[in-house]
């Protein structure tokens, strides 16, 4: 080897960096500070005593190899589409293959949202995300009275079967890739989607997307929940195993920080915790009798794209290590795509301000920049509009554009992994998975993820973290363009999207037929089949959902069936 | 003599379960000295009402980012008035589009936090008002 004659200060080191000359840097180091250092800030002191991340995240003025002395660059690193995965889990990257540009959307009625999906398909986007309004997520019909003034305002409002159809009408569900961001009631909502495709001749088999599935990040941040834990998590790991068994082509979760983050944690949180949740489920789903291999490859994950944009390329690169790291070593998964972690993000929803909200074009741009030198697989980006309503025609379009401009005029997607030996990302890589790990020790300490949950830990945690960033906002210590600095005091003068007026009346229309029309014996008797299945604890309950929802029962029938039978949850409330 | 704290009700009615802010302005609040009582998320207007009437708040905080606050302030307000919390401080925080607010208004709500508000603002607000208030009533 070239390098034996090299005076390793341990000649068993695999380290990359020759440890003599690490020692040379440390020592020039500490001497620029010294003089060189010392002087310019005599003559211009810098601005801040401290610079920090979006997460309050001190950051060093420099970094240099000392700061990752013992990088190993097999074992930290890896090749792309090698463990660790380190730097990605294509080979080829986006050289093969481009993310998917994948915008969420949804709103009013289906035929309102059917518009706009194809409308999305036709600006170059390349799979579909379907965004459901508060009743639906609450897996309530949209005429229930805990539905009134919320129809539509969030997303799109899907009641029955005949929704669904009406939302996928001439989409090509055997070409486009379709992921769902419900939760609670995903197993229903799936249920739906796998039986219009049906109906349309296509096999569940051929179906690709994911669904968002994510119950535990319910309790921690989005408040989707409805039932108790356990059986919530049974749900889930049903659903998993209806996908491993039935659905080679669909992630049957996504594991998700976006959500904790936009609940005001900070970076290192949201990793730690979202791959403690995804820990969770691969053991529920080993409690079940699941082989491993069998699932670990259609689990997927969902980031945010923050603001910070180093922190966030470091985040993404030490989730996939962590995760691989922990499928290889702990869980003892033996195939490799049993290791990787592939994930959709989104650009922070939390950032964009109502103030000057062009400015959120610039914001946006950014962020997913980041979460592509991240290595992501899906993206969204969130539209200019998006502080005041749900995104314009317009404001949607810049924001597709947004990921064109960084796919085909960037030149980031030249080549895999380019920041990969920065010594500034590589150091905060580490750092994060150091955080990360701390945080997984003290969550095994409180028994794991369930009963951190019942203890009030992610909550606190996330709600400490929301306060301290929103201080530094009051107090000036941290610049928000056009809030607190730089302020124009002009209102928004942008055009707002408008719904259907005519949208409710027309969904409760649909939602009437449904009920007179269909064979209402037939629906009772599925729901008393869902009912025994529940409360047996036994059944895959994806089975008789599907019955029920093809015999055109409604979300909210088939989800007051589990309310009965499981449950509801209330929180204990933290701030 | 030891003044009485403000007490402030802070709620979330209807099914938005985001509670990032009400979090954040209910510790705020409390940081400020007021009395807090956080309801949690998932309240309906009588459930708010009452609990405004049992807590004997002075200001009521409602936090809606869904988008279904033209459905649910204007319930709440004439709850409150039903219940004789006339002088009760409501205030709104979360997505309310510029042209709802004079509605919201009209309706009885004093106060509309959007996006970007800071903290120092409504505690302001709410000592201005609460202070105006009682001005008038020792009038």
């Amino acid at each position: 080897m070239p390098d034996s004659d090299k005076a390793h200060e341990n000649p068993g080191d695999k380290t990359l960096f020759d440890q003599a000359a690490i020692q040379r840097i440390r020592s020039e180091v500490a001497a620029w500070e010294q003089s060189d250092v010392a002087q310019a800030q005599t003559r211009l002191s810098e601005r801040r005593d401290e610079f920090i991340t979006a997460s309050s995240r001190p950051i060093k003025r420099l970094y240099t190899p000392a700061d990752i002395a013992g990088l190993d660059h097999e074992a930290d690193l890896g090749l792309p589409g090698r463990y660790p995965y380190t730097r990605g889990v294509q080979p080829t990257g986006y050289r093969g293959k481009l993310w998917t540009m994948r915008m969420f959307a949804g709103f009013g009625s289906a035929e309102e949202t059917n518009a706009r999906f194809k409308y999305l398909l036709s600006q170059g986007q390349t799979g579909l995300s379907i965004a459901f309004d508060m009743p639906t997520l609450y897996g309530y019909d949209s005429d229930a009275p805990q539905a009134i003034g919320e129809f539509g305002k969030c997303g799109v409002a899907i009641s029955s079967l005949a929704d669904m159809e009406v939302l996928l009408e001439g989409i090509p569900l055997d070409q486009v890739t379709t992921s769902m961001t419900i939760n609670s009631p995903a197993s229903i909502i799936w249920a739906m989607y796998i039986a219009a495709a049906e109906k349309r001749g296509i096999a569940r088999a051929r179906l690709g997307g994911t669904l968002q599935n994510d119950i535990l990040k319910e309790y921690i941040a989005q408040k989707e929940f409805l039932f108790p834990p356990e059986p919530s998590v049974r749900l889930v790991v049903d659903t998993i195993e209806f996908g491993s068994r039935e659905m080679p082509r669909w992630n049957t979760i996504s594991i998700s920080g976006y959500h904790i983050r936009e609940a005001g944690s900070t970076a290192a949180q949201e990793l730690a915790f979202t791959l403690a949740d995804g820990f969770a489920y691969v053991e529920a789903a080993l409690a079940r009798g699941l082989d491993i291999d069998q699932f670990a490859p259609r689990l997927s994950f969902f980031f945010n794209a923050h603001n910070d944009f180093f922190e966030e390329i470091a985040k993404y690169r030490a989730a996939r290590r962590i995760w691989a790291r922990h499928m290889r070593e702990k869980y003892g998964a033996k195939d490799p795509r049993s290791w990787m972690l592939r994930t959709h993000a989104q650009t922070a929803g939390a950032t964009l301000t109502a103030q000057q909200p062009e400015i959120n074009i610039v914001r946006v741009a950014l962020q997913a920049l980041a979460a592509v030198l991240g290595g992501t697989q899906s993206l969204h980006t969130n539209s200019m509009d998006e502080a005041l309503a749900l995104p314009s025609e317009r404001a949607v379009t810049i924001a597709l554009r947004t990921q064109q401009v960084i796919a085909d005029e960037s030149g980031v997607a030249n080549t895999v992994d380019p920041l990969a030996g920065s010594y500034f990302v590589e150091a905060l890589t580490d750092q994060m998975e150091q955080e990360a790990n701390d945080y997984f020790r003290r969550i095994e300490a409180k028994g794991g993820v369930l009963p951190a949950i019942e203890d009030g830990f992610f909550q606190r945690e996330i709600a400490e973290s929301a306060f301290r960033y929103q201080q530094e906002i009051d107090r000036s210590e941290r610049t928000i363009v056009g809030v607190n600095d730089y302020v124009s005091g002009e209102p928004p003068a942008i055009p707002i999207l408008s719904m259907d007026p005519q949208g409710y009346e027309r969904q409760v229309a649909r939602l009437r037929r449904v009920r007179a029309e269909r064979d209402n014996r037939a629906v009772t008797t599925c729901l008393a089949r869902l009912s025994d299945a529940a409360r047996d604890g036994r059944t895959n309950l994806m089975y008789p959902i599907l019955e029920a929802v093809c015999a055109y029962a409604t979300l909210g029938e088939i989800t007051d069936v589990f309310r009965e039978v499981f449950g509801e949850y209330e929180e204990p409330v933290y701030f | 003599m030891a003044e009485r704290k403000i007490r402030v009700l802070v709620a979330k009615p209807g099914l938005d379960g985001h509670d990032r802010g009400a979090k954040v302005v209910a510790r705020a609040l409390r940081d400020a000295g007021m009395e807090v009582i956080y309801t949690g998320i998932r309240q309906t207007p009588e459930m708010i009402v009452e609990a405004a009437l049992q807590e004997d708040v002075d200001v009521v905080g409602l936090s809606i980012l869904s988008g279904a606050h033209m459905a649910l302030c204007p319930r709440i307000t004439e709850l409150l008035r039903a219940q004789g919390l006339d002088d009760v401080l409501v205030v709104v925080g979360g997505i309310i589009p510029d042209d709802d607010v004079p509605a919201l208004q009209k309706a009885g709500v004093q106060g509309v936090f959007g996006p970007g508000t800071s903290t120092h603002d409504i505690v302001q607000f709410i000592r201005e008002r609460i202070s105006e208030r009682e001005m008038l009533r020792a009038a």
